[in-house]
């Protein structure tokens, strides 16, 4: 019996439902007049790769903080696999943008990683056989095997981020919200990354990204939604060829794009 | 030799004062731990300066000392975690307004005494002085905060590096961090008698500085840092006695040089890797 960190426990899934359903979501920051999200509706079938491009801004990251239970909307509704945030925290793996991290506090790679199941112990239990021998299989996947023992600064920034993305491997969720994990990372790493998130798909788990990096979007992603000042701005839906197709037929979100501008 | 490293110890107020400072530097190694990392250092010397005026008025009523200081030292506690999530004025702003206001109540309270001997001791410390019955609550203290420590292990590391992945899974940082400030609060309390108001954040912070040279695992650090805190206290005591030096300063002193010891072998040790 685990005592889990939210109090609550394990929700069984409802069949068929969509990995994230979004309605009219708004959020705003104290202090600030302008939404960082507004009225965002958005379905996401389960088993796609999504990738969430816009400037600075445009409500990438507060819109994965918000699903993750960071973040708090003001109106509007979420539903994950059919049950509303928080709900069931194990079926949903966040990674922070890197610099929310302390890189220099002493801890080694494999500690780090391995705190990806504590959703799964809770409190008092500590980690067992079993945890570890996942964190280095998730780790050997991820290129990291011979990285395990260092201390998390004495990483790459490219390295840094495949250890945030074993971490969230190892939680075994469903829907991944990674926020920049292709900030500040090499051209080896970024392939290790492509094909963690073509593995995920394999495995009907869903990926929502948010990315800076425009380049091979139709090679890596099932789908491109484009924010901008807090609302949709382009919604595409890219076919196994990799051929691009018309905007998918969102109707509303684009009159509320046009509303925003 | 021999004799003259037990002679102290032939006196029980000697013994009894070893022991304390054992406790107390062996709380202040973990929990310091984590004053060092999450850059809480200024909270310390603030939370063991506001813990003051409770001893004060305890003294001044002729209550339980550590009652008082306890009561204080919590109320400073939620106050810091409370006036963190107004966010209305920055931090260390509203602390340090606070911190020097409950300070100087203090004093003007303990002006009215007209017993500076008692002041001193509340200051700078009196490691000789400390009581059978302190020496009970020293030793609850202690392993009331190492169980805490021990057992929260997991979350209150994970919080302190990444507070955004562990509020992703359900955990609450703020509420944490606010557990912490109440372990710093009882933890400060009992370092008072050895050190001193003054002193005491040296003995949070400085062993733990000293140990984050020397390693990086945080439950190593916690040990070095322990083990630094209880050879700097038995040196202290040793100087106390026989240079009839005031035993905190003395103890604080130790430990800064332990610091400057890590310090050297760690630019020696990055140097030779450099190479």
């Amino acid at each position: 019996m685990a005592f889990t960190y939210s109090g609550r426990h394990h929700v069984h899934p409802i069949a068929d439902a969509l990995a994230l359903e979004l309605e009219q979501l708004v959020v705003n920051y104290p202090g600030s007049s302008e939404p960082a999200l507004d009225h965002v509706s958005l379905k996401i079938a389960s088993g796609l790769r999504v990738a969430l491009v816009g400037a600075n801004g445009s409500g990438k990251s507060t819109l994965l903080k918000t699903v993750a239970g960071l973040l708090h909307p003001q109106a509007g509704t979420i539903r994950i696999y059919g049950h509303p945030v928080g709900a069931c925290h194990h079926r949903v793996a966040y990674l922070p943008q890197r610099g929310d991290v302390d890189w220099r506090f002493p801890v080694s790679v494999k500690q780090m990683v391995l705190a990806g199941r504590y959703v799964h112990l809770g409190w008092m239990r500590r980690p067992g056989p079993n945890d570890r021998a996942m964190v280095m299989q998730v780790l050997e996947r991820l290129g990291l095997e011979e990285l395990a023992e260092r201390q998390i600064s004495q990483l790459s920034g490219g390295q840094q981020q495949r250890a945030l993305l074993a971490r969230a491997l190892v939680q075994e969720a469903d829907l991944l919200l990674l926020d920049e994990p292709l900030s500040a990372v090499d051209a080896p790493s970024r392939a290790i990354i492509a094909g963690v998130l073509a593995d995920l798909r394999r495995e009907n788990r869903t990926a929502l990204v948010a990315t800076h990096h425009l380049d091979r979007l139709d090679d890596e992603f099932d789908r491109v939604i484009s924010l901008e000042s807090g609302a949709l701005q382009t919604d595409r839906v890219i076919e196994e060829t990799g051929r691009r197709l018309a905007p998918a037929k969102a109707p509303r979100y684009d009159q509320l794009a046009t509303r925003t501008i | 030799m021999i004799n003259w490293l037990l002679e102290p110890f032939s006196f029980t107020f000697m013994r009894i004062g070893l022991a304390a400072a054992i406790l107390v530097s062996i709380t202040c190694a973990a929990l310091g731990s984590y004053v060092v990392l999450r850059r809480m250092a200024f909270i310390g010397d603030a939370l063991a300066h506001t813990v003051l005026p409770g001893l004060v008025v305890a003294f001044l009523n002729g209550w339980n000392l550590f009652g008082g200081a306890i009561a204080a030292g919590l109320l400073t506690a939620l106050g810091i975690g409370w006036v963190s999530r107004r966010g209305v004025v920055r931090e260390d702003t509203a602390i340090g307004v606070l911190f020097t206001a409950m300070f100087a109540l203090g004093i003007l309270l303990m002006s009215r005494m007209n017993s500076f001997r008692d002041l001193s001791h509340i200051l700078f410390g009196n490691v000789l002085g400390v009581r059978l019955g302190d020496l009970y609550i020293t030793a609850a203290i202690a392993v009331g905060v190492l169980l805490t420590l021990a057992l929260l292990h997991k979350e209150l590391e994970l919080t302190s590096y990444d507070p955004t992945y562990a509020e992703g899974i359900g955990l609450r940082a703020d509420r944490l961090r606010t557990l912490l400030l109440i372990l710093l609060a009882f933890t400060v309390v009992s370092c008072i008698q050895i050190v001193g108001v003054v002193l005491t954040s040296a003995l949070l912070v400085t062993p733990a500085a000293a140990a984050a040279l020397l390693t990086n695992r945080l439950p190593r650090m916690m040990l070095l840092a322990a083990v630094i805190a209880i050879s700097s206290s038995v040196i202290g005591l040793y100087a106390s006695y026989y240079a009839n030096v005031a035993s905190g300063a003395a103890i604080v002193l130790a430990c800064t040089g332990s610091f400057f010891l890590a310090w050297v072998f760690h630019m020696l040790r990055t140097r030779v890797v450099r190479v």
